[in-house]
């Protein structure tokens, strides 16, 4: 079943066009990794699904209704969330407020501070401590919290390891393990093509705005990846030995 | 001296009242209202009024008012506020400035240049007082005044920390696009925000027109007050606010005291003291900054 189905998306800068036409959907229960270079796009499209960018042109259906027009808060509701690039947490409020926030939209489910803090436990002694005192995995933790406290149906994670240190990176992604267990759709951005192909069943590969590449992480192989991240030609051989695995 | 003291403590007390609409404010939404001193006199006239033409005590008055105010509030965020916020930091300012102006005429074209004052709509407790030992007699509206003073700022400070609707409000002052990302209808948090604030200075109206009398410009002086409480308490503390307005009217007290004319210069000083000493101690890169710029710091 399509949960998500984007259609000739545009998304501009003035006049710059971070995203060109991007169509392509995504299936309740997938776990979908997007892979690009910086400047690719996929930020600014995950943003751009979450509502806090406004596209140019195309459509945007979530289950089965157009919410193009829908401001982020309203599609949180309908049940989409961001955990955005660098966290952006309310550094002023305690971890645990941080949570009830995402909680209150109210859509009724599962999760709960609890809960949270049972697939985080390394939260529990910053319960009451301001996020802006946090270390980086906390916080990451935190931003993910927040988002699963709006009980959601699908979740963006955007360049969750991005300034964590490898170890810490470790945790997050076996805390997310726990998490792919439950059914969520997951749409993540990651930099790291190592991980991204463990966690996700389906690559996405993003250059200069465009999808370049689409398929199942089953029938496509790390070179193939590779070749679509440069955007060099297939059969054209990269033999610059570049190592994606620790791009960041 | 005991006396003075105590009787300073009422008036902070007052101060931190009138404060509080501008403080919330300024503390969560990031703007000074200059049109707090106008909405506050405007409030005073409207139980005025229904005192005046309608034998309506001004206590019950206020449960006209207080909605009203808080609709204003509403509107002000709703079509002042947001729009102009789009137009950079300072446009917000000007706007309630510009605000306080058309008030303050409006106000004067239709009421005059006589001066009012609710004390004769509340019969005996405009000149009641509580005897204290020592010889203190304090003014029940300035007991009620510094009681509204420190329920009020404290239900606001319970309001922000532990309900829903507080958090909210304090995410969207925090970071208003990431609050949307979160699920939080941020121009919502922000208009119930205002209306907060407004509909607070309805309180502070009463207790203008129960102590003293107001005219149509009263709101310059009584702006200035609010604003002096709210830096010395340290703008963004609703606690601080109460803190603020009681060590102005300390100064103020004790300017009078060296000089009968010292009480609003005594009040000054103490103003332009803290915000020295902040700029001095403070740590913060601004402040830092401001060091370096003075040559205070390397």
């Amino acid at each position: 079943m399509t949960l998500l189905s984007i259609e000739n998306l545009d998304v501009r800068y003035g006049q710059f066009k971070a995203v060109r036409s991007v169509s392509l959907k995504v299936g309740a229960g997938e776990v979908v990794a997007m892979i690009g270079a910086n400047g690719a796009g996929k930020t600014t499209l995950l943003r751009t699904l979450a509502g806090a960018i406004r596209p140019a042109d195309g459509r945007i259906l979530f289950k089965d209704k157009d919410v193009t027009a829908l401001s982020a808060h309203e599609r949180v509701k309908s049940g989409m969330v961001l955990v955005p690039e660098g966290r952006r947490l309310f550094s002023r409020m305690t971890v645990e407020e941080n949570l009830q926030l995402g909680g209150l939209v109210k859509r009724g489910g599962d999760w709960s501070v609890d809960r949270i803090f049972s697939i985080f436990p390394n939260l529990v002694k910053r319960r009451h401590a301001k996020t802006g005192t946090l270390s980086g995995g906390e916080q990451q933790a935190t931003a993910i919290g927040r988002a699963l406290m709006t009980n959601p149906d699908i979740i963006f994670f955007d360049e969750i390891s991005l300034g964590l240190s490898p170890l810490v990176v470790d945790h997050v992604y076996a805390s997310l393990a726990e998490l792919l267990k439950s059914g969520v759709t997951v749409v993540l951005v990651e930099q790291d093509l190592k991980r991204a192909m463990t966690v996700a069943g389906r690559a996405i590969c993003m250059l200069e705005g465009q999808v370049v590449l689409d398929r199942a992480m089953a029938e496509t192989s790390r070179d193939e990846i590779t070749e679509a991240y440069f955007g060099l030609k297939r059969g054209q051989k990269n033999d610059h030995g570049l190592g994606l695995g620790g791009a960041h | 001296m005991l006396n003075q003291i105590a009787q300073a403590v009422i008036l902070g007390g007052y101060y931190a009242l009138i404060a509080c609409g501008l403080s919330f404010m300024l503390s969560v939404m990031r703007v000074i209202n200059l049109a707090h001193g106008s909405l506050l006199v405007l409030g005073g006239y409207f139980l005025w009024y229904l005192g005046e033409h309608y034998e309506i005590s001004p206590f019950v008055g206020l449960v006209a008012l207080v909605p009203l105010l808080a609709l204003a509030g509403w509107a002000l965020q709703r079509f002042l506020l947001e729009r102009s916020a789009r137009g950079g930091e300072l446009l917000p300012i000007l706007t309630t400035f510009g605000l306080s102006i058309v008030l303050d005429n409006l106000l004067f074209e239709q009421f005059g240049a006589d001066t009012r004052s609710l004390a004769p709509y509340i019969g005996d407790m405009a000149w009641d007082s509580y005897e204290l030992p020592g010889d203190i007699f304090i003014g029940k509206v300035g007991v009620l005044t510094l009681v509204a003073a420190i329920v009020l700022l404290g239900g606001l400070q319970l309001f922000l920390s532990h309900t829903g609707t507080g958090k909210a409000i304090r995410a969207t002052a925090e970071d208003p696009d990431t609050a949307g990302i979160v699920g939080i209808d941020a121009r919502k948090a922000s208009a119930i925000a205002s209306a907060i604030a407004v509909g607070s200075i309805g309180i502070a109206s009463a207790a203008l027109g129960m102590r003293a009398t107001f005219d149509a410009y009263a709101g310059g002086a009584q702006l200035l007050f609010a604003f002096e409480a709210t830096i010395i308490g340290g703008a963004g503390s609703l606690w601080g606010t109460l803190i603020g307005g009681i060590v102005l009217a300390l100064a103020q007290t004790a300017g009078a005291a060296v000089h009968p004319q010292g009480f609003l210069i005594g009040g000054h000083l103490a103003f332009i003291l803290v915000l020295f000493a902040r700029f001095l101690f403070l740590p913060g890169e601004f402040t830092y900054r401001l060091r370096r710029i003075a040559g205070l710091a390397k």
